[in-house]
């Protein structure tokens, strides 16, 4: 697994820059992703299996701020809103997952002012 | 040209257009499958009362395409470390799976606001429903009318 180099994986990351300590700000974060539902069929009639994320995880320092269990009914190219309060400096880690072992994580350090 | 070596691609020929028949039969057996919103919700409260208020869903109540829908879920909670959100779920009424997300708060999320863009299959019910730290549960139900449907295009 670690040898093999990893997809590339795009996701965004917006509303880090105006964060301020101890004042909660909203933190938006998109992931390139098909999201297919296991539903729809390709164009030999066949059905495209099943290729959700089913998590997302957002911590700071570790411990736990926002997290979404995410289904089927979820658009492709999934977008989430939620707010942190951080009342200082640390690092907020991004990570995904989902079917057929799919994990993508990124980390941010963030000083708020 | 011998005749045996066609035995093994007829067969599996067979097999595939078998394979294909069966897999387009689930979603049909999945979607009537589904349990109702109300079964759900009740399976979520897990037998403690929900009381409508305290949240809001926000979704536009005309929906042009149901592929990308904008939903904001908001709570009225200080989020605190004593008082704060713990959960907020969505459920569908008529999509093939009731299921649409479930948010886990902390504290540290500061304001109890959440975002996500769905999938609705056809014009239907949605509803939030929150758990907080003392254990109470609150939900807003909203009528969506869809124009364009997701998920069961071929």
């Amino acid at each position: 697994m670690a040898d093999t180099p990893a997809p590339r994986v795009r996701m965004l990351i917006h509303g880090l820059d105006g964060l301020r300590r101890g004042q909660p700000a909203e933190l938006r974060v998109t992931l390139a992703h098909p999201m297919d539902n296991g539903l729809r069929h390709d164009g030999f009639g066949n059905v495209v299996p099943r290729n959700i994320v089913t998590r997302f995880e957002c911590r700071l320092d570790g411990d736990l701020v926002f997290a979404a269990d995410l289904y089927s009914a979820i658009a492709a190219n999934p977008y989430l809103g939620f707010w942190l309060r951080a009342d200082g400096p640390g690092t907020l880690s991004f990570e995904w997952s989902g079917d057929w072992g799919f994990n993508h994580r990124e980390t941010r350090a963030i000083v708020p002012a | 040209m011998k005749p045996l070596p066609m035995l093994p691609r007829r067969r599996l020929l067979g097999a595939a257009a078998g394979l294909g028949l069966a897999l387009q039969l689930r979603p049909a057996a999945a979607m009537s499958a589904a349990p109702t919103l109300a079964a759900v919700e009740r399976q979520w409260a897990g037998g403690r009362p929900v009381t409508e208020g305290r949240v809001l869903l926000d979704v536009a109540p005309l929906v042009e395409n149901g592929n990308a829908v904008p939903i904001r879920v908001q709570v009225d909670s200080p989020m605190t470390a004593a008082d704060h959100v713990v959960e907020i779920v969505v459920f569908n009424e008529r999509n093939p799976q009731r299921d649409v997300v479930r948010f886990t708060l902390t504290p540290a999320s500061g304001v109890a606001q959440v975002q996500a863009r769905i999938r609705l299959a056809t014009s239907q019910q949605l509803v939030a429903l929150v758990r907080m730290r003392d254990g109470s549960q609150w939900s807003h139900h909203v009528d969506v009318l869809v124009t364009l449907a997701a998920c069961i295009e071929p």
